[in-house]
């Protein structure tokens, strides 16, 4: 079962009517990781969670939880469960008869029942709070119970819809290392959707990034950051500069990008690009450099700009500068010093030299 | 010179108007007022009167005489004509509530899964026969169960006999579940509007069938719906005369038929019986409701 895979989807596809939501979508969730899907509204990551979870049937398409595929059993009968964006707690009942909802359905003797539930409630930090009702309770409480109703029931999958985003800042940074925390003690698989990419980035062991029905990159927060595959994934997780062109030149590593106003910019590449073919450069702004001076003869990727506009962050300074004729490039520098002079930072109008190097660059084709 | 002076306003318009500014009470009791004497008037006075009359004796003109008496109270628990209209009315009020009960929820649930657009148009559909006089809808019933009436065409022309609809307590209960099943969609349709669907989902993710995702999650939360329409379907159903006497004739007796009958049927009406009669019914209802709600409802709320 370890280092098994807990989900397959197999080239699943659901449509509403005319509207394809997911779009041949195929993912091995591994046992153990926290896995999360990211993207932007309306890209299929929720629609593909519902399916997992049975509150939604793939039109084509096989999912099979540990093997044993389960895409039309209906969801009472899986292992699995959900804790909702809106934590769907029944308001009848107390905060134990929620918790412990899940194993009266299983017919779980009272004795136990009682115990687990109390397990439940210990380890989300809710010992005591059996016999309040859900609109008692803060939202970050009713999260939490939502958590433990959910996991009393030991599911192979935990299956989580955006569960963070009704809560306020502050409040969903600290839920994001308790949820990472508790399930790495927990161990068991954890399926999270969001659309807010920190979040993705800050607690998954791997990102699937959607779009558009479809999935784009599959791998860890690195691969996802330093390695995409696309534009859309390079655009959506953090921020970078695109520049495009022709490639001009490449082999099997790297790759040259002329502009049409004659900019020669070379990238890494992840295989040999044909010449000619339409092609942008991805270079993110924490990774290019400014200087005054010159950069010596033959390193690469070197133009002379001029500073269009200064943004002082305050851990870090964000510089836009102009490059060739009309293109605006990004740089960020961290203010590595502590000083208030003045001429100690770029100013609006300086001209300076931007370079970056060679494997800080991306040569993107899609 | 004349200097004109204005003179002084009266001191008694302004002592009224003053009064009301500064009194807070007397501004409520202005606002209640109305609405109190009216109240007191029509509804008060009325049955105090009725309870004055039940313990009085009848007389053989019909007048009444003032003697006062237990009698009446004893006739109504002790002759069978009455007791067998209670038990009557009461299993007609029960099965009319089940019944719009069982047709009632599922109909208000199918209209509240369907798009907006088309929710409108069933919930119009529902209250058409509002539109319509509740008499002259009754009066249809009678000449679509009457012997040679729509069903009975229907059933000769396929070869089958004649049946006996009309003046059967079948037609009363479904004279009756056609009138107050609206009463019963409305209530339980707008408990239903409020009800969050995911919450079965999350009942359904936990393990619970369908089944048992109604009993434990649905059915408990539009509980105050199904209570408000039972109650509505109940109580008017139980003082029904209308429907009892036009598709029940003699053979289905109620306690509203007995209540006309003796406030104006009968040579001579007998008044003090009939408010006898009316109050125990009054009690026996009040009773029902209080406790219905008590038990259905969720103390707290």
């Amino acid at each position: 079962m370890k280092d098994g895979i807990a989900i397959e989807m197999r080239d699943v596809v659901k449509q509403f009517g005319e509207v394809v939501a997911v779009d041949h979508v195929n993912m091995n969730i591994r046992d153990g990781e926290f896995f999360s899907m990211l993207g932007p509204s309306g890209c299929g990551k929720t629609t593909s969670l519902r399916m997992i979870a049975g509150f939604e049937y793939p039109s084509a398409g096989e999912i099979c939880l540990n093997g044993q595929p389960i895409g039309h059993t209906p969801p009472f009968q899986r292992n699995v469960n959900t804790v909702f964006q809106s934590y769907a707690l029944f308001p009848h009942m107390t905060v134990a008869e929620n918790v412990a909802f899940g194993l009266e359905m299983k017919k779980v003797p009272k004795a136990d029942i009682a115990r687990r539930v109390n397990e439940a409630l210990d380890m989300v930090r809710l010992t005591g709070y059996d016999e309040r009702k859900p609109r008692q309770l803060s939202g970050g409480q009713q999260q939490r119970v939502a958590l433990a109703r959910a996991l009393v029931n030991h599911p192979d999958v935990l299956l989580l819809d955006e569960p963070l985003g009704a809560l306020d800042l502050k409040l969903r940074k600290e839920m994001q290392l308790e949820l990472k925390g508790l399930q790495e003690r927990v161990g068991i698989t954890f399926i999270y959707v969001t659309h807010d990419q920190e979040e993705a980035l800050t607690m998954s062991d791997r990102i699937a990034v959607m779009s558009g029905g479809k999935v784009l990159q599959i791998g860890s927060p690195t691969e996802i950051y330093e390695r995409p595959t696309c534009r859309f994934v390079a655009d959506f997780i953090g921020e970078s500069n695109f520049v495009t062109g022709r490639v001009s030149h490449s082999d099997a590593t790297q790759a040259d990008v002329t502009t049409s106003d004659g900019l020669l910019l070379r990238g890494q590449c992840m295989a040999l690009l044909s010449e000619g073919a339409e092609a942008m450069i991805s270079i993110r702004p924490e990774k290019a450099h400014l200087t005054s001076q010159e950069p010596s003869a033959g390193t690469p990727n070197v133009f002379p700009v001029t500073v269009e506009r200064v943004s002082y962050i305050g851990s870090d300074t964000r510089i836009l500068v102009r490059l060739g004729q009309e293109r605006s490039f990004s740089v960020w520098e961290q203010n590595t010093r502590s000083t208030v002079d003045r001429d100690a930072y770029w100013q609006q109008g300086e001209q300076g030299y931007l370079s970056w190097p060679v494997e800080n660059a991306l040569v993107l084709t899609e | 010179m004349a200097v004109e002076t204005i003179p002084a306003p009266k001191r008694r318009e302004n002592g009224l108007l003053r009064l009301l500014r500064r009194s807070e009470r007397v501004q409520v009791g202005a606002l209640l007022g109305p609405g109190l004497f009216w109240l007191v008037l029509f509804f008060a006075v009325p049955l105090l009167v009725i309870v004055l009359y039940s313990f009085l004796t009848p007389g053989p003109t019909g007048a009444v005489i003032w003697t006062f008496t237990l009698n009446n109270y004893a006739r109504l628990f002790t002759e069978s004509l009455f007791v067998n209209a209670y038990w009557r009315s009461l299993w007609i009020g029960v099965v009319t509530t089940v019944i719009c009960l069982l047709v009632g929820f599922p109909l208000a649930l199918f209209i509240v899964q369907r798009t907006p657009r088309w929710r409108s148009v069933l919930i119009f559909l529902v209250l058409i026969p509002f539109w319509t006089n509740f008499l002259v809808r009754t009066y249809a019933w009678m000449l679509i169960l009457n012997n040679n009436g729509l069903i009975n065409t229907l059933l000769q022309s396929l070869g089958f006999e004649r049946q006996t609809l009309l003046n059967t307590t079948g037609a009363v209960l479904i004279g009756l579940i056609y009138g107050e099943l609206p009463f019963m969609v409305l209530p339980i349709y707008a408990s239903l509007d409020r009800f969050d669907f995911t919450l079965l989902e999350a009942a359904s993710d936990l393990g619970a069938n369908r089944t048992r995702g109604f009993l434990r999650v649905m059915l408990p939360l539009t509980m105050p719906g199904v209570a408000a329409g039972s109650v509505l379907v109940f109580i008017p159903t139980v003082g029904q005369f209308v429907v009892s006497d036009l598709l029940g004739g003699a053979k289905v007796d109620l306690l509203g038929n007995l209540l006309q009958r003796l406030f104006t049927r009968s040579n001579p009406p007998n008044w003090p019986l009939g408010s006898a009669m009316a109050l125990i019914f009054m009690f026996v209802l009040t009773v029902a409701v209080i406790f219905y709600f008590r038990v259905t409802t969720e103390s707290d709320r």
